[in-house]
């Protein structure tokens, strides 16, 4: 188990690497002078070349690539993104105000999910291939069809505007996060319900399936008490990867509902052109995405005594 | 398979039909000019003159959502080709070849799927500015991966085939083998994942053009018409009833298609969890 831990910690640290060049990159992507840029946001509105120059100096702007990578890299390791060029704040610190907002709004939608996504991924499994099995397929297509802004613009307008039981803007407590997450739930709990019921048919072609089937285990038991806990599994290792849509979803949602997170911060990032948080945007979501899908492969392979008792890898 | 089976994929291929006919006759077909503002009938709910109402700028609704599949359709098709073709390429030469090659390319797999692919789009099109190119640099950008790396696990597969391995003891040059033998025998995988790519591609698309970093107004596009009733769907909810649900059965069409693909190259390890 020591060794598969050790293993996937070091095999995070290229991904994070490139995942920093990425990132660095697209900031040299930007078109016009980040000097002009620094400028203007310092409130100078005569640009001479000469002070452009000075700028571009005191930036570094005028060493080779490499070396601003390193430079910016070893900042951001330390927490400094640099300063917004709109109203010159740490970008950093405004990334952390902002992270619980989307965090509560991801884990939220996370947990309807799973929970949503695994039962009716049995259901389906305990009717295979009669009428309720093909009509939770169809039903999975459609919701899988449903773009999450179109069905957060409906859900405003039935339970915000027509039955007005639910707010539709802003924080404060749980209930408002109710209808935004579920906007952003539900084409991956179409998703998790398929990868649910696969893997429980699987499980049921097994030969202790069959083994307990013969000794005249009920059906239910069999379902939830010898399948469930084994289909499981795969279904918990991609939910990790579900919170990297649910993180670029939720700057749509975000948007839409007023909710002050990081994603509606870029938003507006992306609106005044200001680069350092687009920049810091990429990375800090990158190691959000990076950091969660290592915790959750770490629960499957703790959860599973294959590789805990060190038998695979 | 049950002949019954084919039924919601039918039905699939139907939507779609009825959909790309109604997109390429749209100048036909359109009542009135997609673009033309005409101030004195504003937001008119439908009637007979307006068989979907007017909006904000008293344009008709029902001739912009004719027009409204157009750009989107193209887009998503035209950057799944190409990221179909990058990541086919990369794919068979990574996993036929193996070695350093290998190893490079899979470093750059794994940066790309470390990566949300949603944000890494929104930053890619919000830094070089809304327009067709930068739509495709993002698309391309965030799908190549998912072909590359299903290829390449596929021909890893292939390779220690017995014909392959007996076709090099006959002498076939390794080009010969990839393009003749090991390409031919992707077909399967990647149409079904060239549906899948198609349909999320149009979901990117859609999503992107309703942040304003997509497809941009005054175009006649679905989700720049979401996008633009924002303001006024609480009082006139017809504005985004129709072009949210033509968005809808698009993809649903395309999803249907895509699972009686699955079904029929009886593959099981698609995105979707294979049914």
């Amino acid at each position: 188990m020591l060794k598969f831990v050790v293993k996937r910690c070091v095999s995070v640290v290229p991904i994070l690497m490139g995942v920093s060049l990425l990132a660095f990159g697209l900031g040299l992507l930007t078109p016009g002078d980040p000097a002009a840029m620094a400028l203007s946001r310092d409130g100078v509105s005569e640009v001479t070349p000469e002070l452009l120059e000075a700028k571009r100096e005191e930036l570094g702007l005028n060493d080779s690539g490499f070396v601003q990578y390193i430079r910016w890299a070893r900042k951001a390791v330390c927490g400094d993104l640099g300063r917004s060029y709109s109203d010159n704040t740490q970008v950093s610190g405004e990334f952390m105000r902002r992270l619980p907002v989307t965090l509560q709004l991801a884990f939220c939608s996370l947990f309807l999910v799973g929970i949503f996504g695994t039962l009716l991924g049995v259901f389906s499994a305990a009717f295979v291939n009669r009428i309720p099995d093909h009509s939770m397929k169809f039903f999975t297509n459609l919701l899988m069809a449903i773009p999450s802004f179109w069905l957060a613009i409906l859900l405003i307008i039935i339970f915000g505007e027509k039955l007005k039981i639910l707010p539709t803007n802003g924080v404060g407590g749980f209930r408002y996060l109710i209808l935004p997450s579920v906007s952003l739930a539900s084409a991956n709990i179409a998703m998790t319900q398929r990868l649910m019921r696969s893997s429980m048919l699987t499980e049921f072609g097994k030969q202790y399936i069959l083994a307990a089937d013969a000794k005249g285990i009920k059906k239910s038991w069999l379902l939830f008490n010898h399948a469930f806990p084994n289909a499981l599994l795969p279904v918990v290792t991609m939910l990790g990867n579900y919170l990297g849509g649910i993180l670029g979803g939720s700057v749509i949602i975000e948007n839409l509902f007023s909710l002050p997170g990081i994603g509606s911060y870029v938003l507006d990032a992306i609106h005044a052109r200001d680069y350092p948080v687009i920049q810091g945007y990429v990375l800090f979501t990158g190691l959000i995405y990076t950091v969660v899908s290592l915790a959750v492969d770490l629960i499957c392979a703790w959860l599973n005594p294959k590789i805990r008792l060190g038998g695979i890898r | 398979m049950r002949k019954s089976q084919l039924i919601p994929g039918m039905f699939g291929i139907f939507i779609l039909t009825v959909i790309l006919l109604a997109s390429i006759l749209a100048p036909v077909l359109a009542p009135y000019e997609p673009n033309a503002i005409h101030m004195a009938g504003t937001l008119m709910p439908p009637c007979a003159s307006h068989i979907m109402g007017t909006d904000l700028l008293g344009r008709d609704i029902f001739s912009r959502i004719l027009y409204g599949g157009r750009s989107s359709i193209l887009l998503a098709l035209a950057a799944t080709i190409v990221s179909m073709l990058a990541g086919m390429t990369v794919g068979t030469f990574a996993g036929y070849y193996g070695g350093v090659f290998d190893d490079i390319v899979l470093i750059f797999m794994n940066v790309f799927q470390g990566l949300p692919g949603t944000s890494l789009m929104i930053a890619i099109a919000g830094i070089l500015g809304p327009s067709f190119e930068s739509l495709m640099i993002a698309l391309v950008l965030t799908s190549w991966t998912g072909f590359a790396r299903i290829v390449r696990t596929e021909t890893l597969r292939l390779k220690e085939e017995n014909f392959i391995q007996g076709l090099k003891c006959l002498g076939v040059s390794s080009q010969g083998i990839i393009w003749k033998h090991i390409v031919p025998n992707l077909k399967g995988n990647t149409m079904v994942l060239f549906a899948t790519r198609i349909g999320r591609s149009i979901l990117s698309i859609s999503g992107l053009s309703f942040l304003g970093l997509g497809i941009q107004p005054p175009d006649p596009d679905w989700s720049v018409m979401l996008n633009d009733a924002r303001m006024n769907f609480r009082s006139a909810p017809y504005l985004i009833m129709a072009p949210g649900i033509c968005l809808v059965l698009l993809l649903l069409g395309i999803n249907l298609v895509g699972d009686m693909l699955r079904d029929l190259t009886d593959n099981k390890t698609g995105e979707a969890g294979g049914y």
